[in-house]
């Protein structure tokens, strides 16, 4: 492996590599399932190799490092780190990933759609490499999400079965609330430590253990580890999760994710592990979980039920080892993580060899399958036997080993306890193991098994590899295993640890006897067996699934029950909820402060400003109380809108009034054309609520309102207005005067830009209701009805008008040009400008008809916003040009003859791509209302004429 | 002048919230304009009230705060926006069902 040292990869394009993959994926997915299969394998081939590659680093102690401030004010930063843990995780997730690959390009048929499988796989793959690669917990964190996100996906893959969707949608909710308890525990792990990297909390566990948040952090931690590894008495998902296809059941829920739990605790060991509330909390779970899962095994008939069960008992198991909290335990714990992938991988995948072959999964109606496949048979016979820990296999190492521990351990003075539950789970082990060999493959052949066939080359040899490995480490334990173990659990401990497997323990050992107690129990409970299940399925039981939907239904029921009282329909009623609730917050907000002394002078108030106001509220109280009169209603509001022009412009605000003022312009004229066609008079409102309650909640928010604004104007910020730097900044930095302007375009030019796509988004939604509503044949005839022809004034287009409005509109266009060129120093911009030009080809539409105005227009209002929304995003992103952030402006001075000197600003190109949204969607929403009454007036006459801005 | 610009923005915001809460689609997009308005200028008066100060530079020895005003600039073409498609949805409803009610059917 020498000349691999040189080709050592960076963690960062590691840990990246399975995305990447997926993303390639997804590109090859229509050259087939091959090429698919070929990128997959190819890329998880890549990752192994490159991880083989630290190994004589990792081998002589190095942590290899990569390390990136994210948002290190936040603590997270994209720091990885290897070592001998990350290591063998990461050699498993890709070795055995790489065999399931294999596995699963012959076990889907060719109805599946294969690519997004292997992209979800990938993506899972990359997510779990991430947990066992990362360095801060943050990070950690991300990845673990990810891997709970994809496994949704993957056990839901076959979405068209119901169960796959509900354990799918189980398997997310128990492991996504563990990993907002994880979350939790990790920020206060984090708090205590001082730093959210592994490398510097490793360091810490005296302070951690020493901390009063050290039992919170740690149930919080075991309660996210726990959920993932479905402990007691989270462990109800991952039976469900077999709703999942076969590969992703070896994978994930027996080989990868359901051991991120386990290596979190292992690598969390050094500074949490070692304490009596440790001991209690994880070395019980595992315990109980262990025979508990192990008993359950013993009575399901579906074959990956069964080794769903046997894995929550293995997995209890290492959390035991794990949760005692000794440098042994460790290293078992470590071992048994090893033996305990290389035996329920290939199990899982047997299973789904003879559901291929077979077309069943019930054990019950199994039997006698071991002349029709004897390789399964091999293959499930030796992982089987390891599973039960028959001698020499790997899995009989590692029980030893377990008993061994257990033999030892004294809970709560109880010498008895551990040593006895210990031996029943092993007895309970061998149960259920040979009951699955000897269920599937022995016995008489049962004759409704027709055409069972072995499988192919494909399917058999993934697993076969694994299982050669069962028996390699059970002959050689040392040689090929020992020295992965040491790697390992001395990363874990933060220490060297001694590692000694063998066969034989001595007589003395204890574990040798509790392992033939466990052996004769098997024999007996499998002896037993038709007693015990009939006791088995006449006993009571809990059960999760159940639990966990009356759970679900109670707060789907209760989200339902608040959002209908809340939220009945009526808009009224909805917004009234909305005020109160705003009010009721303000004053909670506000109750108990103080009010600081005003520190401003009140501004004087002049006779003209107060007439302008008495005007202003007398205009509005008439809008409000005579609002049954839309039409009249609609003229008083727009003249408070005037007013407020005026008013900006005496309060030192000239950009606001001429804008204020074109806008109000454009908007009663819209409003007009709406109410061509929606009724002309509001019906009075006898409820009770309209009239006092509505005056109730709109005095008390106007109040505060008015109050808030009183308040506020009398007293100086508490902080220097930022605006202080624009102002300094306006002409030397951007190049303008105008310092309105100068922000707009310039300083919160990203605001601009999105506010420009948010109105010509807006207005291309009207544009295609309006579509919408003229294609459907009851809304034309309705607005038939509303415009009958007789009635109507005998010439709408007067010839007088008509001409005027010609002469003014290139007055108008030219009025805009000026403001838009002067924007960038005096009151103007893009955005009046854009106005301007709108009302100058509105007066057309007024005085010549929608029509004739419509046939003369030769650019459409889409393409006006298009251009519009491209100059700017051009001009944003002509700075990355030069090398500059989007939309940093430049300007230079240029002089051109005849011309006096003047300036040329990027920021007006900017303006321009506004100019132009602006304008394109002003015409487009005033068109498409336009169309609306254009058809009803020509309904049954002629056919009304498609303006190119319009569809 | 900050006592008449307080009393304004209350009364606009009674009238927009009033006519916001009545039962009919097209006073709800009038008491939504009434309330925009109050809302603009709020945001404006943030930059606190100064007469013959307008913020251009060279124009005065005291320019006004320009970011209110740059933000309430935006906030009215927007708004301009939000009251066309509110009209259209008005439209559409009216149209469909022949009837403007803003409460509708329940869900």
């Amino acid at each position: 492996m020498g000349k691999w040292g040189s080709l050592r990869m960076s963690l960062f394009l590691l840990s990246a590599l399975p995305f990447l993959g997926a993303l390639l994926v997804g590109a090859v997915a229509r050259f087939g399932k091959n090429a698919v299969a070929l990128v997959t394998c190819a890329c998880t081939a890549i990752a192994l190799v490159a991880v083989l590659g630290h190994l004589p680093a990792v081998t002589a102690g190095q942590v290899i490092v990569a390390q990136m401030a994210w948002l290190p004010s936040a603590g997270l930063n994209a720091n990885f780190m290897l070592d001998g843990l990350g290591f063998l995780f990461a050699l498993l997730i890709l070795g055995i990933g790489l065999l399931i690959i294999n596995y699963a390009r012959f076990y889907l048929s060719k109805d599946d759609p294969f690519a997004r499988f292997m992209v979800f796989l990938l993506l899972f793959q990359g997510a779990m490499l991430g947990i066992v690669l990362s360095d801060n917990i943050l990070l950690l964190l991300v990845f673990w999400e990810l891997t709970s996100l994809t496994s949704f996906l993957l056990i839901g893959y076959w979405a068209h079965d119901a169960q796959a969707r509900q354990g799918a949608r189980m398997a997310l909710a128990v492991t996504g609330a563990g990993g907002l308890a994880l979350f939790a525990g990790l920020l206060i792990l984090g708090q205590i430590a001082g730093s959210f990297d592994l490398s510097v909390i490793l360091t810490k566990a005296d302070v951690i253990q020493s901390s009063p948040m050290y039992v919170p952090a740690l149930v919080l931690i075991a309660l996210g580890a726990f959920a993932k590894s479905a402990q007691l008495p989270f462990h109800f998902w991952l039976p469900h999760a077999m709703a999942a296809p076969t590969p992703v059941s070896a994978y994930l829920h027996s080989a990868t994710m359901v051991k991120a739990g386990l290596f979190l605790l292992a690598r969390l060991w050094p500074v949490l592990a070692g304490t009596d509330a440790w001991f209690y909390i994880v070395a019980t779970t595992g315990l109980l979980t262990m025979v508990y899962a192990a008993k359950v095994a013993l009575f399901k008939d579906d074959l990956k039920a069964i080794l769903a069960f046997s894995t929550i008992s293995h997995l209890g198991l290492i959390t035991f080892l794990l949760g005692l909290g000794t440098r042994e335990g460790l290293v078992v714990a470590v071992f048994h993580i090893i033996a305990h992938a290389s035996f329920k991988a290939p199990l899982f995948m047997v299973a789904g060899i003879v559901d291929h072959g077979a077309h069943t999964r019930d054990i019950t109606a199994l039997g006698g399958l071991r002349r029709a496949m004897p390789i399964s048979f091999a293959l499930a016979l030796i992982a089987a036997a390891s599973m039960a820990g028959v001698p020499p296999l790997n899995g009989f190492l590692s029980k030893e080993m377990a008993l061994e521990e257990a033999a030892h351990t004294v809970w709560a003075g109880a010498a008895w306890a551990v040593p006895l539950m210990a031996t029943l789970g092993a007895m309970f082990s061998v149960a259920y193991a040979f009951r699955f060999v000897g269920g599937v493959f022995l016995g008489p052949e049962k004759l409704a098994l027709k055409d069972v066939h072995e499988a192919g080359f494909g399917l058999w040899l993934p697993p076969a590899i694994l299982v050669a490995l069962v028996a390699l480490i059970g002959l050689a334990p040392m040689t090929s295993a020992g020295w992965l173990v040491e790697l390992a659990a001395s990363a874990a401990m933060g220490q060297a640890a001694e590692v000694k497997i063998y066969h034989w323990h001595g007589l003395s050992s204890p574990a040798l006897w509790m392992s033939i107690a466990a052996f004769g129990g098997g024999a007996l409970l499998l002896g037993l067996y038709p007693k015990l299940r009939a006791l088995w399925n006449g006993a009571p039981r809990g059960d999760g699934k159940r639990a966990f939907e009356a759970g679900l239904g109670a707060l789907i029921w209760a989200a339902r029950a608040s959002v209908l009282r809340l939220h009945d329909g009526a808009l009224s009623r909805n917004m009234a909820i909305g005020f109160v609730s705003i009010l009721g917050v303000c004053a909670l907000a506000i109750w108990g402060q103080g009010l600081a002394h005003a520190t401003r002078m009140a501004t004087p108030l002049s006779f003209a400003a107060l007439a302008l106001g008495a005007v202003l509220l007398v205009v509005l109280a008439l809008a409000v109380l005579r609002h049954g009169q839309r039409m009249l209603a609609l003229l008083y509001v727009g003249v408070v809108g005037l007013i407020i022009s005026i008013g900006f412009a005496y309060l030192s605000a000239p950009d606001l009034a001429i804008t204020q003022i074109t806008v109000e312009v454009v908007t009663v004229i819209l409003m007009l054309l709406a109410l061509n066609i929606l009724p002309k008079t509001t019906p009075r409102e006898n409820g009770f609520f309209q009239r006092w309650g509505a005056a109730a909640i709109a005095g008390a928010v106007g109040l505060a309102t008015g109050a808030l604004a009183y308040v506020l104007m009398l007293r100086d910020a508490g902080f220097p207005a930022i605006s202080a730097f624009h102002l300094a900044q306006s002409k030397p930095g951007a190049g303008g005067t105008n310092a309105v302007n100068t922000i707009i375009v310039d300083f919160r030019g990203y605001d601009t830009y999105g506010e420009i796509i948010v109105l010509g988004i807006a207005a291309l939604i009207i544009a295609a209701a309006a579509q919408g509503l003229l294609t459907a044949p009851a809304v034309r005839a309705r607005l038939a009805a509303i415009f009958p022809m007789a009635g109507r004034a005998g010439d709408p287009h007067p010839m007088m008008l008509a001409v005027a409005t010609r002469f003014l509109l290139p007055i108008g266009m030219l009025i805009g040009v000026y403001l838009y060129l002067r924007g960038h120093n005096l009151p103007g911009g893009g955005f009046v400008a854009g106005l301007v030009f709108a009302i100058a080809f509105l007066l057309q539409f007024i005085a010549s008809g929608y029509g004739p105005s419509a046939a003369r227009q030769r650019i459409t209002y889409h393409s006006l916003i298009g251009a519009g929304v491209l100059i700017a995003s051009a001009t944003g992103i002509g700075s990355w040009v030069v090398g500059r952030p989007f939309l940093t402006s430049n300007y230079a001075y240029v002089r051109l003859w005849p011309l006096e000197t003047f300036e040329v600003a990027t920021a007006a190109l900017f303006d321009l791509g506004v100019f132009l949204c602006v304008l394109g969607a002003v015409m487009m929403a005033i068109a498409s209302l336009a169309r609306l009454g254009q058809a009803g007036g020509t309904h049954g006459q002629k056919a009304a004429p498609q303006p190119k801005g319009g569809a | 002048m900050e006592a008449l610009i307080a009393i304004t923005i209350g009364a606009l915001t009674t009238g927009g919230v009033f006519l916001m809460l009545q039962r009919r689609t097209f006073p709800v997009v009038l008491g939504l304009s009434l309330l925009s308005y109050a809302v603009n200028i709020f945001i404006f008066i943030s930059g606190r009230i100064a007469l013959n100060a307008p913020p251009i530079i060279g124009m005065g020895p005291a320019p006004i705060d320009p970011l209110p005003q740059a933000l309430v600039l935006t906030a009215i073409v927007i708004s301009f926006g939000m009251t066309a498609v509110i009209l259209m949805l008005a439209l559409g409803s009216f149209l469909h069902r022949g009837d403007d009610s803003a409460d509708g059917g329940g869900p």
